[in-house]
This record gives structure tokens, sequence and C-alpha cells, in this order.
């Protein structure tokens, strides 16, 4: 049940920025997560909410009050927080209702009740005289969700919880967390490399690359109208095909692609830009834009096509197998967006007019 | 006959509950000291880290008799009257300090081993430092704690060199002491009794080994994960713990070097009394000169041999899984288990006949000496390299078998070069335990092939102890040196030695 606020939060490890300049709000009570490829600083930017790294530059503020900003320091251990550790992080010399009632035993808080409730919550109250070893993966986490949920706190942080686990484990500890995001009406911060899971539990999901933000917004948001080309290729097996932009109303861009004028959504100016594709927007249409068929994988039932489209790499769902060579695509939807670091003019947009 | 024999002795019983009570008193000073010591040193930055952790490990260093030289001149020089470490409580203190380093080494490593994420949880959780001390770091101590505990008992109740130092002139004795006493006031006729007193030191040690197996058998498994990150110390701490250090490592070798500078004996040490004549008289005596040869020729035999033995022993039993090799990995760990007194008692026994077909015996030939060296110090070479060798891929060496490779070109050229630096340290710790080796020497040399820690022994014994303090100055001097020079060669590279770690 607590807002979280960075302003231009810096961090940096030998030279690196691992978090750079990050601003972003998480509104109280949400699922938010923290999704981009490893190494991109998502982790960091975790650890520098719970107070386990001290930002070098800029403030984080919980529920309006600073808990970090230059000398000023709150310790993890009062900024009334959970934290669920990739590695479990269980101490494997106390039993598991020892690990859980350690945070309300440094609290002061009778911990009896509060094991039993928080051990309820992850149905595993048959275990509470274990020992982390004797436990199984799956137990393992939920251990750690009930640690961190045994002393109520305002907000609980979640660091590639689900990393160390089999697949289909992942999909009914995904269902878990949701539940008891729920239940517990507290916020959740969720790292994670992988896009689905972010995808399906989140209110909200933070895009990183290379320590910096590249947008938050909703799931759907992300997948229908990303504002970059890292999030458009990193969300949904998302593609994007270089077009140019040859003027937008009303939030539809009129578009060139290999020499053909087409109509998309976004809202990008006139020159160089990307259209952002996914597999549903794309389909085998002999009216479409001529592309080349390279090969093909079969995946949930359907065909995947592999083709070159102006040079950039697509996949087409198909129902019937496509032989190599020079197809038609036809391309309904999309999202059209700006191309960074290209010339704002180009040539072909003079031509084409 | 023999058996009821000894054990009808009164002197069995004494020197049997003797040993009990000095080597359990000396566990508990050793933990203590151990554990507070790796505490500090492990769960905090400190200034001077490398330093302390010498001086922490120093006594590995320091043979046993040259501790007790040492303590005898402190404590004399501290205390009027009658010296007060001439009993068992002098003989507990000084074995506590000696193998303090084995506790310390236990708990550094467990320590170590503590993943970051485990005290991250607990800071988390809302853990003061203390709490985490308390709650997280020393339980998951405990086991390495009660690992190194057995040791120190173990090497407790096989020391030698204290209680010969201590206890034979303090009329305190103990199991390895009475076996050389009996052996040198009757001669090998009284063997079998004598057995019966080794087999008793056998079964203690053994005793103390079982439980420690039992220890880090119950211990629950630690997760892995990165080192975690550890708080400065606060000054008041440093300042005690090297406190510690300069009392218990420092002041006993000062005193000993007063001893050794100091021109007669009771006469008072000043600047312009300090002489060098002790140091003159004891490198003027030819037995002297000699001993220094032989200990000298002796070490770096057991040394050379040790390694050359040990590497493709470690290549075996870690690389290619062979599974005699893996029993015998446990057997190269006897040593620990006996004592060196039982160990030289064993060479006795075994090299007392003649040998079969040549017919001669090397009984009172340096050949025993060397012997039993090897049997004593292999294990020093072996567990390095064993360490080093599981560390490395298996993979590597299946490469290279891939190639066609003989095992002489997969030994020297996969397995040996990563594995040169641990075995280079571990053959130079060889010399310099070797080099004042006292234990066995005690009960296996014979005139003319006299060592340096036989000698120091005897200085001693005869009553003069400021030659005896000047030959200890000399030999640690000798092994101090071979030190630094290792230390300077291994900078920067951590892991190697034990002080860097």
């Amino acid at each position: 049940m607590a807002s979280i606020d960075l302003t231009d939060v810096t961090l940096s490890f030998g030279g690196t920025r691992a978090v750079d300049r990050v601003s972003l709000s998480v509104p109280s009570g949400a699922f938010f997560s923290l999704l981009g490829p490893s190494g991109c600083g998502k982790t960091t930017l975790l650890r520098l909410i719970a107070g386990l790294e001290r930002p070098e530059a800029g403030r984080i503020a919980m529920d309006g009050r600073v808990v970090a900003e230059g000398r000023s320091f709150v310790e993890p251990g009062e900024r009334d927080l959970g934290m669920v550790f990739q590695s479990y992080a269980l101490w494997p010399h106390m039993t598991v209702a020892a690990n859980v009632a350690f945070g309300l035993e440094m609290r002061r808080i009778p911990a009896k009740d509060r094991v039993a409730e928080a051990l309820a919550m992850v149905g595993l109250s048959h275990l509470a005289d274990r020992r982390p070893h004797q436990l199984s993966g799956g137990q393992r986490q939920r251990v750690a969700l009930a640690r961190s949920l045994a002393v109520r706190p305002r907000l609980i942080l979640l660091d590639e919880p689900l990393a160390n686990l089999d697949a289909h484990l992942r999909q009914s500890m995904l269902a878990e967390f949701r539940r008891i995001h729920r239940q517990s009406g507290t916020t959740f911060v969720f790292v994670t490399h992988d896009q689905n899971e972010a995808m399906a539990i989140s209110d909200l999901v933070a895009v990183m690359d290379a320590g910096r933000l590249q947008q938050v917004d909703s799931p759907q948001a992300l997948f229908d109208r990303p504002a970059s080309a890292m999030v458009a290729r990193f969300v949904g097996a998302g593609r994007t095909v270089p077009v140019d932009v040859l003027g937008s109303r009303g939030g539809q861009c009129d578009l060139l692609l290999a020499g053909h004028r087409l109509s998309a959504p976004g809202d990008a100016p006139p020159g160089p830009g990307w259209l952002c594709l996914h597999a549903r927007d794309l389909a085998i249409d002999p009216a479409g834009i001529p592309a080349e068929a390279t090969g093909q994988r079969f995946e949930n039932g359907m065909q995947m096509v592999h083709a070159l489209l102006a040079d950039a790499e697509v996949d087409i769902p198909s129902r019937a197998p496509v032989a190599p060579g020079a197809i038609r695509i036809g391309i309904a939807g999309g999202w059209v967006i700006a191309r960074e670091g290209a010339p704002a003019c180009h040539l072909s947009v003079a031509s084409a007019q | 006959m023999v058996i009821a024999e000894a054990w009808d002795s009164r002197a069995t019983w004494r020197a049997l509950e003797n040993t009990l009570a000095a080597s359990a008193g000396s566990v508990v000073i050793s933990v203590v000291l151990g554990t507070g010591l790796a505490l500090a040193l492990g769960a905090f930055r400190m200034r001077g880290r490398v330093a302390m952790t010498f001086l922490a490990l120093s006594p590995l260093l320091i043979p046993s008799q040259i501790m007790a030289l040492a303590w005898i001149e402190l404590a004399g020089a501290l205390v009027p009257g009658p010296n007060p470490i001439y009993s068992g409580t002098g003989i507990a203190l000084l074995m506590g300090v000696e193998h303090m380093p084995l506790v310390f080494i236990a708990v550094r490593a467990a320590l170590k081993a503590i993943p970051a994420d485990l005290i991250e949880a607990a800071r988390i959780g809302g853990a003061s430092q203390g709490a985490i001390l308390r709650r997280v770091i020393l339980p998951l101590c405990l086991p390495a704690c009660g690992a190194g505990a057995a040791l120190a008992f173990a090497a407790a109740v096989g020391n030698f060199g204290v209680p010969a130092l201590l206890g034979i002139p303090g009329r305190f004795p103990m199991l390895t002491t009475l076996i050389y006493q009996r052996l040198n006031g009757f001669g090998p006729s009284i063997l079998g009794q004598v057995a019966v007193l080794a087999l008793l030191l056998v079964a203690l040690a053994g005793a103390a080994l079982a439980l420690r197996a039992l220890t880090l058998r119950l211990a629950v498994p630690v997760p892995q994960g990165r080192p975690f990150e550890r708080p400065r110390a606060s000054g008041m701490a440093t300042a005690a713990v090297w406190t510690s250090l300069i009392l218990l490592m420092v002041t006993p070798m000062l005193a000993l070097m007063g001893t050794a500078l100091s021109p007669a004996l009771g006469v008072k040490l000043g600047l312009d009394t300090a002489s060098l004549q002790n140091f003159a008289q004891v490198l003027d005596s030819a037995t002297i000169r000699r001993a220094f040869v032989n200990s000298l020729l002796l070490s770096v035999a057991a040394a050379v041999i040790s390694t050359v033995i040990a590497l493709p022993f470690a290549w075996l039993s870690q690389v290619a899984r062979n599974r005699a090799m893996r029993h015998l990995d446990w057997l190269a760990d006897a040593p620990f288990v006996v004592p060196g007194t039982v160990l030289a008692l064993a060479a006795i026994m075994t090299f007392l006949p003649p040998l079969p077909v040549l017919g001669i015996s090397v009984y009172g030939t340096p050949a025993i000496l060397l012997i039993a060296y090897l049997a004593r110090f292999l294990p020093l070479a072996l567990r390095p390299l064993s360490a080093a060798a599981a560390s490395t891929e298996p993979a590597l060496d299946e490469a290279a078998r891939i190639f066609g490779a003989p095992i002489r070109a997969r030994i020297a050229r996969i397995f040996a070069p990563p594995v040169a630096a641990p075995a280079l340290a571990g053959a130079v710790l060889i010399f310099m335990t070797a080099f004042n080796e006292l234990t066995l020497s005690a009960l296996l040399w014979s005139s003319g092939n006299e060592t340096l820690g036989v000698m120091i022994f005897s200085l001693q014994y005869e009553g003069n102890s400021t030659g005896a303090a000047a030959l200890s100055v000399l030999s640690l001097l000798l092994v101090a040196g071979l030190a630094l020079a290792l230390d300077s060669a291994c900078r920067g590279r951590e892991g190697i030695l034990p002080w860097r770690d």
C-alpha cells in the first residue's frame, strides 16, 4: 500500500551506469514489473528501492517520505518492505517457521499467529518445522514469500522469483502471486527478464535497457503502442520494419514501405520510422506487399513463416506451409514510431510526393 | 599381558588424565580465540587485515618447542618466583594458542561461504548489525567451529613440543611425553608397553576426528552465492584485535629475542649489555652446524618428494576419479589422526628389523627420519593440490583426452600448470614445518643425525636456555625470511597463501 517515487536515480558500478537517471512512479497497491534483458539494471533498481544500494544521485521516496537522497538514507529494515530474493535467501540453520518469524521478532511483534497466518496464505502450514534444504524449489519460493508477507509490509519486492523454477511451476506461482497481491493489497514490485511473466501479471510494466527507462505502461499499451524500437522488439516477439513516414493525421500515419504506400496507427513525424509489427498484424495475402519467404517453424498449431520484408525479418502465421521464395504479405495494424539516430529527412519522402 | 600391565600402571592413568584435561582446556582457548579472530577479520573490514591474518596464523609457522621456549622466557620475565608456565594450565594455554589457527581457518572459510543475500534478507527484516551477527552469522559458523575444535583437540592430544618443554620439568606427564621418557629410559625393549600408550593416543585423536566428521555431516547445507559485503570495523575493535594479537604472538617472541641477546642467564638485558655472543657460541658448535645442515637437507627432500608424489596422486583421485586412489586420498590424511609420536613409534617398529632382501636396517640412519617426515607431511602437499584439482573443470582434461594426449602429457601440460602455484606454496609450507620438526625427530634421531628441533630441545634440557633461545631465533628468522619471500612472490594472487585470502 505504498507508492514509490524515483527522481533521476543514478548508480554506477566501475564506470558503467547500471541505473541511469531513472524517474518513475509506482502507484500504491499496484502490481508493478521491471522488465528488461539481463544486465539492464532492473535488479539494481530493485536493490535501490530496497535500500541495499545507495543511489549516487537522485531521490527515492516512499509514500512521499524521502528514503534516499544525498546524505539522508533510511536503512532497509526501516523501510517497511519485504523482499523475495532470486535465490530465496532462506536461512539454512532455521526452520521454516523460524525463517518466517524472524522479521516479526525484529519488530517485536508476537510471532506465533502471524507465522501461522502467513504459512496458511502460501499453503505450507504442514511444513513449518522443516529446514529449507528439505524443501523443493517451489516450496522454498513460498516460504520466502510467506517470510515477506508475515510482517505485513507496505511493499513487497520480488527479484526474479521464478527464474529458478520449472516451467510448469512458474505458471502456478504466477497465479499465486496474483491471488496474494489481491488478498494483501500490498504494492508489489516484480523484477523479471521474461516478458510473458511481466505481461501476464502486472498492472504496469517498466521496460529498461542499458540502465535507462524505455517505457512505463500497461501491458496492453506496451504491446500495442511501444515507445521505442527496443520495446517493440522485446515485447511479444515484435519485429520492426524500416519505413518512411510521409505524414500523420488523427492517429494514423501514411507510410512508404518497400515502395508501397500504406497506412498504420501511430503518431510519428515525417521522416524515417519503424513500423512495429506482431504476428497478429500479418497474414499471407496475394494483394499484399512483396517479401521473400526464407523458412518456417511449427508453433501452436500454425506455421510461422520467416520472411524478409524490406530487409527486415518478420514472422507471418499461416495455416498451410509456404515454399521458400516470393510471397506477398498483408499488413493490418502495427504501430509507427520515429527511427532514432536516422536523419530527420529522407530522400525517398521527397521523391514519393 | 602387556596391555594389562600398562593399564594397571598409575603413571598411564595419570598421563591420560593430564592429556584429557590439558587438551580440553586448550580447546576452549583455541575456540574462543580462533572464533573471535575469524569473526573480527572475516566479518568486518579492518585496516592491516593481511598483517593481522599473518599474525593469527603465525602459530602454524612457529614450532611448538620454540613457542614454549618463548613463553617460558615471557612468563619468567613477568612473574617473580617459580615460573607458573611449568604447569597443566601453562600447557593448556600454550596448546590453546598454538592450535587456535585450526579453528580460525575453519570459521573463516565458513564465513567466506555465507552468501550475501542471507545477510541482506536479515537487513530487510529489520535486524541490527548485532542481531545479524548473533542470529545469522554465528549459527552458520557453528558447525565449522565445532569441526575446528575437534581438530584442535586431536592436535592437542598429539602435541609433543609443549608438554616436553613445560610438562617434563613441571612434572605434568602427558601421553606423548610418557612415551618419549619410557623409550629414552629403557630403549626399544619396552616397545610393547609403549605401544599401548600409543593406542590410547590414536583412540583419543580418532574419536575427535570422528566427532568432526559427524558435526560436518549434521550441518545444514549452506547455499552458494556471492560473498557478503563486510561493514567497516570500529576503531576500538581494530585496536582490540591488534592488542590481543601483539600480546599473544609478538611479546613472547620479543622475550625469546631478549634471552638470546642477554650476555648470561640472569643478567639484566639493556642496550649496553646486549650481545651476540650466544649466537656466536651456538654457531661455533660443530654439532649444531651439522644439525642445521641435516634439517635443511631433510626438509628440502621432504618438500620436493612430497610434491612429486602428490601431483600424480591428486590427478588420479580428482581428475581421473580413480576409485582406489580416492581411498588412498583418505589414507593420506591418516597422519592427522595418528599423532607424530605414534608415527615415530610405528616407524621404529617397522624399520628396526633389517629390511627384507637388502638385509640392512634403516634404524639409526637419516633414511628413517626422511620416511617418517614424508608420511607426516605428504598431506600438507596433497591437501591444497586436491582442493585445486577438485575445482578444475573436468572437461579440460577430457578435451585433451579427445585429442589422444597420453596421461603424462595430460598431467604435465593440462593439470600441472594451473595448480603449480598452490603446489609450490604447499612445498614451502612443508619445508618450513619440517625444518623445525621435533616430535618425530625426538624419537628417531641418532648421533650424527641430529635435527634442529632436537638441538633446541636438548640445549634447553641441559639448562643452556640462552643458547636454545639463540638457536630458536636463528631458525625463526630463516622461516620468517622464507615466508616474506613467498609473500612478495604471491602478492596480488589470492587464495594461495593462507594469510592472503
